[in-house]
C-alpha cells in the first residue's frame, strides 16, 4: 500500500497531530505555566490553517469513502479560518483564573470537531458521513458544559447532547430506509439507483428532520436558544459559525449529488422548511433582550437564508451557499467577538446594558455596527453580496415569491438589528459599561474580521474562484 | 428466509421501536430513561440495517459493518450523556427534566 496517497487527507491528518502536539504540551508545562499553552496552540493552529492553503491533488481513498476535490479543500481552509479567529477571541477568556486548569481541554475538544467535520465534508459514503457528524457533535457537547460551575452551562450541555443524540437517531433511520431501497451507501451508487418512491420518500424526509436539528432549521430549532445562552461565548460562536457552516455544506452536498436525481420531490419540502425558518426565527428574535439569544435566533434566521440558495440547484446554488457562508464567517464571528470582548471585561449579556457604549468604547460600537449591517444585508459590505447570490439562486430556479418572502424577512431582520445599534449609539446610560481594553490577540481577530468583511465583499475573484471550483466538483 | 420470517415482521418490530423510542423520549422526565429511549431509536436503526442486508442484499456487508459502527458511536454518546447527567445531579440533587428548566424563551 503506497501511504504516499494519504496526503490527501493532509487537513485532518494536521489536525490530529496539533490535537496530540497540545495534548502534549499540556503534560509537558508544570503546573504554574500552564497558561503558555495558549500561545503554543494558537502558533501551532495559525501553522495548520497557513498550510492547509497550499494547494493539494484532488482524488478518493479506501475505495470512494473519501474523496478530497477543490472544493472540500476550500471548505475546510474556511472552517480552519474561522476557528483560527474564535481561538484568538478566545485567548483572553482562557487566561482568567477559573479557567487555568483546563485550557488544553477547550483546545483539543474543539479541535476534535474541526475534524469531525472535515470528514464530515469529505465523505464519500454515509458511513463516514455519521462517524463524522458524531465527532463533530459529541465534544461540542462537552464544550458546552466548559463552564462546570455554572448551572446554565451544565444546562445547555444536556440539552445539546440530548437533542443532537435524538437527531441522529433519526437521520440514521432515514439512511437505513434509502439503504434498504438503494441496497448501498455509497454516494455515488445511491445516486444512480435512486428513484423517486415512497421508501425513498420517507427516507429523505427523516434524514432531512435529523439534519434539520444540526442546522438548526424551523421546527427543528428548539434547542439552539437554550444551548446558544446557556454555552460560554467562545463555544456559541463555535456552534454557530464553525458548526453549523460543516453542517450547511454537507446538507447542499450531500442533496445536490446524491438526490440530484429526486429533485422536484425534496424542492417543495426545502421550500417550506425556508419559509417557516427565516418567518418564525424573526419574530422571536424581536422579542429578546439577551444578546446571545438574539444572535442564536438571527443564526437560524441566516440558516434560512442558506436554504435559498439550496433551492437554486447546480452550480449557482452550490457557489452561494459556500460564499455566504465564508461571508458569515467573518462577519458573526466580528459579532460575537465584540459580544465576548464586552463580556470578558463587565460581564454585561443584556441588549439594555450595551445602551451608551458608544460614549465609552467608539471603536467596538463602530464594529459591532459593521457587523450587524452586514447581518443585516446593507451594501456595500459583504453580507448584502451574500445574500444577493441567494437570492439569485433561487431566483435562477423560478422562486420568485419565495425570494419576495426573504427580501420581507430581511427587512424585518433590519429592525432588531438596528435595535443594538439604536442601544449602543442613542439611549442614555446612567452607568454605561466603562472603557476598557481588550487584549491583542482580541484585537488581531476583530481586525481580521473588518478585513474579511470588506475584502469579500470587494475582490470578486473569489467568488469567481468558488464558482470555477463548484463547477468542477458537481460535473 | 430465516425460519420462514418474513421481511415485514421484522420491519414492524423496528418501526414499532423507532416510535416508542421517540415517544419515550418525549413523555419520560428522567434523563437516564431518555437516554434509554434513543438507544432503542438506535437499535431500531440496527434492526432495520441488518434485516435489508440479509434479506435484500445477501452479497455485500454494508448494512452489517454500518450497525457495528452504530453500536460503537452510541456507547461513545452515553459515556458522554451520562457525565453530563452526573454534572446535573451535583447541581440540582436529582435528575428530572422537569428540574433543567433555568433557560426558557
Amino acid at each position: 500500500m503506497n501511504l504516499g496517497q494519504f496526503i490527501l487527507m493532509r487537513h485532518e491528518l494536521l489536525l490530529t497531530l496539533a490535537a496530540v502536539a497540545i495534548l502534549i504540551a499540556e503534560v509537558a508545562t508544570s503546573e504554574k505555566n500552564k497558561a503558555r499553552v495558549i500561545p503554543f496552540a494558537l502558533g501551532l493552529f495559525a501553522l495548520v490553517t497557513i498550510i492547509g492553503f497550499i494547494p493539494g491533488q484532488e482524488g478518493t481513498l479506501f475505495g470512494g469513502s473519501y474523496q478530497s476535490s477543490q472544493l472540500t479543500m476550500f471548505m475546510k481552509n474556511i472552517l480552519n479560518m474561522a476557528v483560527l479567529i474564535i481561538f484568538l477571541q478566545a485567548e483572553g477568556w482562557l487566561r482568567k483564573e477559573e479557567n487555568l486548569d483546563k485550557i488544553s481541554e477547550y483546545f483539543i475538544l474543539t479541535i476534535s470537531t474541526l475534524i469531525g467535520m472535515n470528514f464530515m465534508i469529505s465523505a464519500g459514503d454515509f458511513l463516514i458521513f455519521y462517524i463524522g457528524l458524531e465527532t463533530a457533535t459529541i465534544p461540542i457537547a462537552g464544550l458546552a458544559a466548559f463552564d462546570k460551575y455554572k448551572s446554565q452551562s451544565a444546562e445547555a450541555g444536556i440539552k445539546l447532547i440530548l437533542s443532537s443524540a435524538l437527531s441522529s437517531g433519526v437521520l440514521l433511520f432515514g439512511l437505513s430506509l434509502l439503504y434498504g431501497a438503494t441496497g448501498s451507501i455509497y454516494f455515488v451508487d445511491i445516486a444512480t439507483k435512486i428513484q423517486p418512491n415512497a421508501l425513498i420518500a420517507l427516507g429523505f424526509i427523516f434524514f432531512v428532520s435529523g439534519m434539520g436539528f444540526k442546522i438548526s432549521l424551523v421546527p427543528f430549532h428548539f434547542w439552539t436558544a437554550d444551548v446558544y445562552e446557556g454555552a460560554p461565548i467562545n463555544v456559541t460562536s463555535y456552534l454557530s459559525v464553525v458548526s453549523k457552516g460543516a453542517a450547511a455544506f454537507i446538507f447542499t452536498i450531500i442533496l445536490f449529488t446524491v438526490f440530484k436525481n429526486i429533485v422536484d420531490m425534496w424542492q417543495p419540502l426545502i421550500y417550506t422548511l425556508a419559509v417557516f425558518t427565516m418567518t418564525l426565527a424573526n419574530l422571536f428574535a424581536l422579542r429578546q433582550n439577551n444578546i446571545k439569544r438574539f444572535l442564536a435566533f438571527s443564526s437560524i434566521a441566516q440558516a434560512g437564508f442558506i436554504l435559498l440558495g439550496v433551492l437554486g440547484v447546480g452550480e449557482l446554488g452550490m457557489t452561494s451557499v459556500v460564499y455566504f457562508v465564508l461571508v458569515y464567517v467573518f462577519t458573526n464571528l466580528g459579532a460575537f467577538g465584540v459580544v465576548a470582548a464586552i463580556h470578558n471585561a463587565s460581564g454585561v449579556e443584556t441588549i439594555s446594558g450595551y445602551n451608551g457604549l458608544y460614549k465609552t468604547n467608539p471603536k467596538l460600537s463602530l464594529l459591532m455596527t459593521l457587523a450587524l449591517f452586514s447581518l443585516a444585508g446593507i451594501p456595500p459590505v459583504a453580507g448584502f453580496f451574500g445574500k444577493f447570490f441567494l437570492f439569485t439562486a433561487a431566483a435562477g430556479s423560478g422562486y420568485y415569491i419565495l425570494v419576495l418572502i426573504a427580501v420581507l424577512n430581511a427587512t424585518i431582520s433590519l429592525y432588531y438589528y438596528l435595535k443594538v445599534v439604536k442601544a449602543m449609539f442613542i439611549d442614555q446610560n446612567d452607568q454605561p459599561i466603562p472603557t476598557f481594553r481588550s487584549s491583542n490577540a482580541m484585537r488581531i481577530a476583530l481586525v481580521m474580521c473588518v478585513a474579511g468583511v470588506f475584502i469579500i465583499g470587494f475582490a470578486s475573484g473569489i467568488f469567481e474562484y468558488i464558482r470555477n471550483i463548484s463547477q468542477l466538483f458537481l460535473n | 428466509m430465516i425460519q420462514g420470517i418474513p421481511l415485514e415482521h421484522f420491519l414492524i418490530v423496528s418501526t414499532i421501536m423507532f416510535f416508542l423510542g421517540v415517544c419515550g423520549f418525549i413523555i419520560r422526565r428522567n434523563l437516564i430513561t431518555m437516554l434509554m429511549a434513543i438507544e432503542l431509536i438506535l437499535n431500531s436503526v440496527n434492526i432495520n440495517f441488518v434485516v435489508f442486508n440479509r434479506y435484500l442484499y445477501p452479497d455485500q456487508l454494508q448494512g452489517q459493518f454500518f450497525s457495528l459502527f452504530i453500536v460503537g458511536i452510541a456507547a461513545a454518546e452515553a459515556s458522554v450523556a451520562i457525565a453530563l447527567i452526573i454534572n446535573i445531579y451535583r447541581k440540582l440533587q436529582n435528575i428530572d427534566v422537569e428540574n433543567v428548566n433555568e433557560l426558557k424563551f
